[in-house]
């Protein structure tokens, strides 16, 4: 994805490192390089914004499944979170992350130094590459990675978790431990050069690393009141279900954008090419995570089950976003399928180990994470077997374990989690004040 | 006069109330609640866990009507909101003491 594929074309001494294998440079006279360099950046736009409204669809799915009284606090949450990553990121983040060769320790950890300083933007300085793209439009993608990642930890800790204490684990993860483990492989660090290691769009990168910060959070948080009671478990029924549903395909639309633009070029005949496939194949993938989950649900259970096949659509995209340029659309919508049958059977499996994940997080993108991380070797010959197993393991060590970290230190200086009676009065009225559906009478607060 | 008041399957209102108007009904009230009965509601199953729904929604109608009127209104509810599967609910008849039409002062039978 972006600068990794400028820093491994500079390494390469050569032009810009796009999938050689399916740019077909096609008889035609080209773009002169002003155009490429305008293409390009129109691409990190597009897809920086079509990223950035996955922020809305994380919002409304995780709205539609938690409880009617903890609705108005999951908003405030999410609009917190994009917005404080956004400041996070700028602050420390993207220096952390493209350290360039900038490196306080090289390929591990990026020197900051300059602190918040973005290059300056524009091509008149030499700021800017002029095979690339535009500062300012690279960053702006790039942020919008970093805000979906804070975005997947708020719905697995939904309805007990305190506001602050959310915020500033978001602040951490946003500034510090996401920025240090992309830099690994993006930034062109070590799990880059030393283990070749593949994953075009962050199955690894952003949605593992997202799963496994909300798997800490919702170890050391607990689960919530009423859930596992008496060695059973007690489903707790969300809110609104058409929420959910319309959260579910605003974040299958800014897939496109999350995956297609991490080709992150389109100046050239194979590059707008290659980006169109990703587009193809992405929504290939969705389509098979869903179906799968319809057909499982319904032979599992007897009925289908909506917030689960909802699960399927994201398992799926998680599940293509590691490689979704070499598979063929068969192929696409296989691996999404065995994400969705993933997430079918992880959902119960997690409740079995009493681990409470409101809306699926953990399943979605951890577990589909590593599954997309896997599935490169099915298409991409650039992967090796131990290349994606040992990263995705340094990886997960290195987030569940700074998670863990910082869970723990918020818990015993501030506490994270609600008193009980707030709990059962719902976070509306105990953190936020203001209920979502005042005028709708008896809630779910009532029950 | 006899207060009857059935608890019906929700569905069943429109088909209840048409009923019961041809038979010269002239008033009902309706609510709506949840309960349970012999059958202590189902269960279903959520994100993969089965759970109960101990209470299931009903309507429960309050009509008062003449005493001679009683037995046909009790026949209609039961016909109409009968389809033969567990949770079709329940009629009962009370005796009235007295009525009154707040805004006539009217009251026995005539202000029903």
């Amino acid at each position: 994805m972006m600068k990794r594929s400028l820093f491994l074309s500079l390494a390469a001494g050569a032009a810009l490192a796009v999938s050689p294998a399916f740019a077909q440079e096609a008889a035609g006279t080209g773009l002169p390089a002003d155009g490429i360099w305008i293409m390009n950046t129109l691409l990190f736009l597009m897809g920086g914004f079509l990223v950035m409204f996955m922020a809305a669809g994380f919002c409304m799915l995780e709205v539609g499944l938690v409880r009617s009284k903890n609705v108005s606090m999951q908003c405030t949450k999410n609009i917190a979170l994009f917005s404080l990553a956004s400041v996070g990121y700028y602050l420390i983040g993207y220096t952390l992350m493209y350290p360039g060769d900038n490196w306080m320790h090289v390929g591990y950890l990026a020197s900051l130094d300059p602190f918040a300083q973005l290059e300056a933007v524009g091509l008149a300085d030499g700021a800017d590459a002029a095979d690339y793209a535009s500062t300012g439009s690279d960053f702006f993608f790039q942020l919008m990675f970093c805000a979906a990642t804070a975005s997947i930890v708020s719905g697995a800790l939904a309805e007990r978790i305190k506001l602050w204490p959310f915020l500033i684990f978001t602040f951490v993860l946003t500034a510090v431990i996401y920025p240090i483990q992309a830099s690994w492989k993006w930034g062109g660090g070590f799990l880059d050069t030393d283990y070749g290691f593949q994953d075009f769009a962050g199955s690894t990168v952003v949605h593992s690393v997202g799963g496994w910060a909300a798997l800490a959070g919702a170890l050391v948080l607990g689960s919530r009141m009423g859930k596992y009671k008496d060695g059973r478990v007690n489903p707790i029924p969300g809110s609104s279900m058409p929420l959910a549903t319309l959260g579910t395909f605003i974040l299958w639309l800014g897939w496109f954008g999350f995956n297609g633009g991490s080709q992150l070029a389109m100046g050239t005949l194979g590059d707008a090419g290659d980006v169109s496939r990703i587009f193809a194949n992405t929504n290939a993938a969705a389509a098979g995570g869903v179906l799968a989950a319809v057909l499982l649900t319904q032979v599992l259970y007897g009925k289908v089950d909506l917030t689960m096949v909802l699960n399927g659509a994201l398992a799926g995209l998680v599940s293509i976003t590691a490689e979704p340029l070499t598979p063929t659309i068969g192929v696409a919508s296989l691996i999404g399928a065995v994400g969705g049958i993933i997430v079918v059977f992880a959902v119960p499996l997690l409740d079995r180990l009493r681990i409470d994940d409101v809306v699926g997080a953990i399943p979605v993108h951890l577990f589909a994470g590593i599954w997309g991380t896997m599935a490169v070797l099915l298409t991409n010959t650039d992967a090796t077997l131990m290349g994606q197993v040992i990263p995705i393991a340094i990886v997960g060590a290195f987030v569940f374990g700074a998670s863990l970290v910082v869970w723990l230190v918020l818990r015993l200086t501030i506490g994270i989690r609600v008193t009980e009676e707030e709990e059962m009065m719902g976070l509306d009225a105990a953190e936020i004040g203001i209920e979502a559906y005042p005028e709708f009478g008896k809630g779910s607060q009532f029950m | 006069m006899k207060l009857i008041i059935a608890i019906v399957k929700p569905f069943k209102l429109e088909e209840v109330r048409e009923a019961l108007t041809n038979i010269g009904v002239q008033g009902m009230l309706v609510s709506e609640g949840k309960g349970f009965g012999r059958q202590s509601g189902h269960t279903e199953i959520y994100r993969g866990a089965e759970y109960a729904v101990t209470f299931v929604p009903k309507l429960k109608l309050e009509i008062v009507v003449s005493d001679d009127l009683a037995a046909s209104v009790v026949d209609a509810i039961a016909t109409t909101a009968k389809t033969g599967r567990i949770g079709d609910g329940k009629i009962f008849t009370l005796n009235v003491e007295q009525a009154m039409r707040i805004r006539t002062d009217e009251t026995g039978p005539d202000a029903l």
